[in-house]
């Protein structure tokens, strides 16, 4: 009807061959985030700290458990950090290696920043997904549970279950990941509603695209940007979460710690002049937090920039 | 309003119901009960022990008895672990401790950080901004358990100014570090948002009308920004409550005010489960009524939402 | 000297994408008591050069040259000057009435508010001023007005009270940008009227920023064509109409469908047959109203019980204002609102109350073209992606190569270049977008395409293509189709019958030179008569047709008997019936014009 096919296939063949390439979403939130120094830099930072976390260890002289007798006797003098005793950001007051402890620390308070981001961010979105699409008396329901869960102010929560159940590994993140999924789920049954009522979703349906296949084809892509911009403020505040709990002496056992059980130990013993406890795992603890909200800023600026 | 306020504060009670239940449920199922020790008691005096304390009925009984108590008499019954204190005693010692730095802090959090933020959105871009950012993000990330030890180091143990701990009847230099340390986080967050969204109000199309009418420019920030630009700042304010009383705990630990927050954790770690059920109520209640104050408020400050 | 005097503007935007420079060196004067008009589409700059004269300009604008009130200069001054001057002498009112007001402050503060910065006025004298200017720009009820929020008004009294409060202080240029776009056909009518009068009492200069050539026929003296921020072409109104001297004014006044044209819509073959039969539909949605303790519920009969035929290959017209239940007569139409009553019967068959699965295989032949391009349109998708859809949903045989021939070949007939493929919305213009938009609902060649408001939120010379474009594909594929607009000359131009809507009731239907030439239903021949031809003389002369009051709320009960109101005192549930006057043309019952006309507001 609109001329002969042999044209039209030479047509296709041509368009494949010369087609542009067009710019997506994607590749401009991409570029505007790297061309943001200030989340660059950040990314750099962190970069080198994961760095740290993975390299560390290889140059370490003590172990994180090892208790120096020697310099347990004489924390002030002889555990300070130096180069030859092989502790180079000193010892804790029971003796033990600081440098190795602290990154292991480190490691388990990023570690536990992330596990617990990623659970709270799949828990969160498949309920605010479903929540939203499916919308009215569901909808109603599933958001006031919500509600209520919200109205118990969530540290309590935490230590109740921490209390309760017993304090392990699995214990801590069950419970950081019951009250951190409330808010993202929130806000993707927000976006949700907003992209249900949009214009291409009602094309879709017109089209007589099924509700499923919308949800997954078209609701998704674009809830992704919202998502990714809110997870990464999960992330400083589990491991602010998680280090308030440490801090209570409710979180992580012996020998593991974290930064939050080091920084409590560190400002127990401030008063005897061994600064180095606090200082060393604070830098990293506050060095993480900044950089990781910097990087959310940036990337709130480039997937939904208001100038558009 | 009046009928919005009334239908708001109706469905605050299942909430608070739901919560209570919630709680109660949640320690019945706790491993071990609050006798349970390291030294194993004749069966006998177990028994004496749990009659005493009406651990014996049947679950429900327990629950509607309790529920009663609080409703009818507001007595949140004996505690498990000092054997001449009501539950209402502790609390009624800590609470008020808690309470007056608690708002304290929510005060100075939320005045230091609107001031901020909007001095940062009216001077956008110029240095006044960048500093105002800066020192936003900086503050969120020196949460109370940081400030705390930092505040010490340098003002108790290096310049020896303020006293390190203690209560003192709630004399100023007692009060000052638990305000600073609890409040400073809260300001970074609340300037931030107030700034994000002062920029958004002072972009939209009836601040180019007001500035079309020749009106000075002090006037429309005050008359036709503010209002609209606190809005997202005061759904904000209701969990930042909430926050500042969930970190109240840390307060009362570190600096060893006396507030509520220490018998929290003391009763949490020693399974004094009535007063943990006391605590955890008295929180979640107070929760409830601040987010519904955030509601009224919120439609006072959008006449659209009057309904 | 002139009133108001631009020599040599410039302005231009740092953006990401390097400056843009929006106004190129444009001068012009304003003399005492004109009407200046300044006409182009999106993108030319009229609204930057007054925005940048008044300080308007966002943070990222720069703006050079000089811009003089009474001598005094209005350019890059500072802020204290320059309100010196705004809202006293030289005043300005916006596009979109709703988010101009001020929404948490009550009408009377914000005007008190001009009247005490620039004329030391409040309290009682400023409130006196105020009910003043409110009763001249002709609001009913002025005091209650007062105390309101702007919320609670209509958007045509919104307007009013913005005209009001730039008046207040009497100035002598007000400049209006775009006042009328945002409202309907019948109280732009009444604003521009508004706007004639007051600038013959007061003697206000106005500079009219307009797309519209009906407008500025209707009101203007002088004109400047404006194209990419520069002036195209310049002169008395009477000049750029009749003698238009350059290529792009030409094209400006031929792409406008004009009321008064005679080109004629390609003819229904006599023998198609009934596609459509819509009987009786009504669409009703229940609305939380009340206050207190209690609320009610209370039916807006968005649609109240309309019935048409649709043939193979014709296109019906549906006209009507803001809230007259067009767009969810359509989605009525198409199930996706569920009609409350009423059959749509589709070759046949009744699609209300059909499973999904069943309606489905019906939306092959069901299309919808929607009114904004970009937001119809999946931001992650590219637009082969979009365009390739409905072949993924109906023919799932096909290949992917197949697919991409299909999708290369559908892109060239709607006349977008094909190597276009792998562009996303964003990156594309409004027309474009929408051409993309019509590929994808012709891609399985449907029998029935509805077009709802598909050209309103394109530029003149772009909706000229696009109905051009309509038209071709309707020649070719065969297609019946529904064109909602409020716009009456489109729909002229387009449409084999036109179908009136009011209120969500039909109040005319006939065919196109019928209804056109003989309007029956008063409410037709207002919407005729409001309607701006851009001929100056024909413009200045016509009869305006105005029945008095506001369009009513669709939840008012009283509301179906605006046109009837001898019915009121005997029966007020009274349902006007639809009768048939002369073939195919139905009116429903009407009291006389005359009846109408005289009673008070």
């Amino acid at each position: 009807m609109f001329g002969s096919s042999k044209k039209t296939i030479e047509l296709a063949e041509a368009v494949n061959e010369q087609a542009v390439v067009g710019r997506s979403l994607w590749r401009d939130a991409y570029d505007r985030f790297t061309s943001n120094k200030a989340a660059m830099v950040c990314v750099a930072t962190l970069g080198c700290i994961v760095l740290f976390t993975l390299a560390g260890p290889f140059f370490a002289v003590w172990d994180n458990e090892t208790i120096d007798w020697t310099a347990m006797g004489d924390v002030r003098g002889l555990g300070a950090p130096s180069v030859e005793s092989g502790h180079f950001f000193g010892v804790d007051d029971l003796g033990r290696d600081l440098y190795s402890r602290v990154i292991q620390a480190t490691t388990t308070s990023l570690l536990v920043g992330l596990i617990g981001a990623a659970m709270a961010l799949i828990v969160g979105t498949l309920y605010g997904i479903v929540a939203g699409y499916l919308g009215g008396r569901i909808d109603g329901l599933m958001m006031r549970f919500v509600d209520i869960l919200l109205a118990i102010p969530s540290t309590l929560v935490i230590i109740l279950l921490l209390v309760v159940a017993g304090r392990s590994f699995i214990m801590l993140f069950v419970a950081l990941g019951a009250v951190s999924w409330l808010s993202m789920a929130r806000i993707v049954r927000g976006q949700t509603l907003t992209l249900k009522n949009r214009d291409f979703i009602e094309a879709a349906r017109a089209a007589g695209v099924g509700e499923f296949t919308i949800m997954i084809r078209h609701i998704l892509p674009n809830l992704l940007g919202v998502v990714i911009v809110y997870a990464s403020l999960l992330v400083p505040e589990m491991i602010l979460a998680e280090s308030f709990i440490s801090f209570l002496g409710l979180g992580i056992s012996e020998p593991y710690t974290s930064l939050g059980a080091l920084i409590a130990e560190g400002a127990g013993t401030m008063a005897y002049g061994t600064l180095w406890q606090l200082l060393f795992p604070l830098f990293f603890y506050v060095t993480i937090i900044i950089t990781m909200f910097f990087i959310g800023d940036g990337l709130r600026d480039a997937l939904d920039p208001k100038d558009r | 309003m009046l009928g919005y306020s009334i239908r708001r504060l109706l469905a605050a009670i299942p909430t608070l119901l739901l919560l209570i239940a919630a709680s109660f449920v949640l320690i019945q199922v706790a491993p071990g009960g609050p006798f349970t020790s390291e030294r194993p008691l004749p069966p006998q005096v177990l028994a004496n022990i749990e009659a005493r304390y009406g651990l014996d009925q049947p679950m429900w009984k327990q629950f509607w008895d309790y529920l009663y108590n609080i409703v009818f008499h507001f007595d949140f019954g004996p505690s498990f672990k000092f054997k001449d204190r009501d539950v209402n005693d502790i609390i009624a010692q800590g609470f008020p401790i808690s309470l007056t730095y608690g708002f304290l802090s929510f005060l100075a959090a939320t005045s230091v950080g609107v001031t901020l933020g909007v001095a940062a959105a009216i001077r956008h871009n110029t240095w006044i901004d960048y500093f105002a950012v800066s020192l936003g993000i900086a503050a969120q990330a020196l949460p109370n358990f940081i400030m705390g030890p930092i505040l010490i180091l340098v003002f108790t143990l290096y310049l020896g100014w303020l006293p390190g701990g203690g209560w003192n009847g709630g004399a100023w230099p007692y009060l000052i570090m638990p305000v600073i340390a609890l409040s400073t986080s809260y300001m970074g967050s609340i300037a931030r948002i107030t700034r994000s969204s002062m920029l958004e109000v002072l972009n939209s199309n009836y601040i180019r009308t007001a500035r079309a009418k020749g009106i000075p420019e002090r006037q429309i920030i005050w008359k036709h920004a503010m209002k609209p630009t606190l809005l997202p700042v005061v759904s904000y304010l209701g969990p930042v409550f909430v926050y500042v009383l969930t970190g109240s705990v840390f307060v009362d630990i570190y600096f060893s005010t006396g507030g509520l927050g220490q018998a929290y954790v003391g009763s949490a770690l020693s399974r004094d489960y009535s007063v943990l059920l006391g605590v955890t109520i008295l929180y979640g209640g107070l929760t409830v009524l601040v987010n519904l104050i955030t509601d009224l408020a919120y439609a006072w400050f959008d006449p659209k939402i009057r309904y | 000297m002139a009133l108001f005097s631009v020599r040599d503007l410039n302005v231009s935007f740092t953006t990401q994408d390097g400056m843009i420079d929006a106004v190129k060196g444009v001068s012009f004067d304003i003399e005492a008591g004109d009407c200046l008009g300044i006409v182009g589409e999106s993108g030319s700059g009229k609204s930057q050069t007054f925005m940048a004269a008044m300080g308007l300009m966002p943070k990222n604008g720069l703006a050079t040259g000089s811009v003089q009130l009474m001598g005094r200069e209005m350019l890059n001054v500072s802020i204290p000057e320059l309100n010196s001057l705004r809202g006293r002498d030289i005043s300005m009112i916006f596009q979109d009435p709703l988010t101009a007001l001020t929404p948490h402050l009550k009408i009377v503060n914000q005007m008190e508010e001009v009247l005490r910065s620039h004329q030391g006025l409040s309290g009682r004298d400023a409130e006196k001023v105020a009910l003043g200017w409110l009763d001249k720009v002709q609001i009913p009820e002025a005091k209650r007005r007062l105390d309101q929020y702007p919320h609670e008004l209509s958007g045509g009294m919104r307007q009013r009270v913005m005209i009001a409060m730039a008046m207040l202080c009497n100035p002598k240029v007000l400049i209006a940008d775009e006042p009328t776009t945002a409202l309907d056909v019948t109280v732009q009518a009444e604003i521009l009227d508004l706007m004639v009068g007051l600038q013959k009492e007061e003697g206000t200069a106005i500079a009219l920023i307009t797309h519209d050539m009906g407008v500025v026929a209707r009101m203007c003296r002088d004109v400047h064509v404006m194209r990419h921020g520069e002036f195209v072409e310049s002169g008395s109104v009477d000049e750029i109409f009749s003698a238009p001297k350059k290529d792009y004014t030409k094209s400006l006044l031929t792409a406008m469908p004009r009321l008064d044209s005679d080109d004629a819509p390609h003819a229904v073959a006599a023998d198609a047959e009934t596609l459509l039969n819509v009987d009786d539909v009504m669409v009703h949605f229940p609305i939380k109203q009340g206050r207190g303790l209690f609320s009610g519920t209370v039916l807006l009969k968005a649609v109240n019980g309309v019935s048409f035929d649709l043939r193979a290959g014709e296109t019906l017209g549906v006209v009507g204002e803001s809230g007259c239940g067009k767009s969810t007569l359509a989605r009525a139409v198409l199930q996706l609102i569920p009609p409350t009553a009423g059959a749509v019967t589709w070759l046949g068959q009744d699609l209300v109350g059909l499973t999904s699965h069943a309606l489905k295989s019906r939306r092959k032949d069901l299309q919808i073209v929607f009114q904004d391009p970009l937001a119809s349109l999946d931001p992650r998708m590219t637009i082969s992606a979009s365009i390739a859809e409905p072949l993924r949903t109906f023919r799932p045989e096909l290949t992917l190569a197949e697919r991409k021939i299909e999708v290369a070949e559908m892109m060239e007939r709607v006349g977008l270049d094909a190597r276009m493929v792998n562009r996303y919305p964003h990156e594309l213009s409004g027309g474009q977008n929408q051409r993309v938009g019509i590929a994808r609902a012709m891609i399985n060649r449907p029998k029935l395409v509805i077009c709802d408001e598909a050209v309103s939120a394109l530029d003149v010379s772009i909706q000229a293509q696009i109905l051009m474009l309509l038209k071709g594909l309707q020649d070719d594929i065969g297609m019946a189709m529904i064109f909602i607009s409020h716009d009456l000359s489109v729909v002229r131009a387009v449409s084999n019958r036109v179908m009136v809507l009011y209120l969500g009731r039909v109040v005319e239907m006939a065919d196109r030179d019928a209804l056109y030439d003989e309007p029956r239903h008063p409410y037709t021949k207002s919407l005729i008569s409001a309607v701006p031809i851009p001929d100056p003389h024909l413009e200045r002369t016509r009869q305006r047709l105005r029945i008095p009051g506001e369009l009513p709320s669709p939840l008012d009960p009283k509301a179906a008997l605006r046109f009837i109101p001898s019915r009121l005192t005997s029966d007020a549930a009274y349902q006007p019936r639809l009768k048939e006057v002369s073939s195919g043309h139905f009116v429903e019952e009407h009291d006389p014009l005359e009846t109408l006309l005289d009673r008070p507001a």
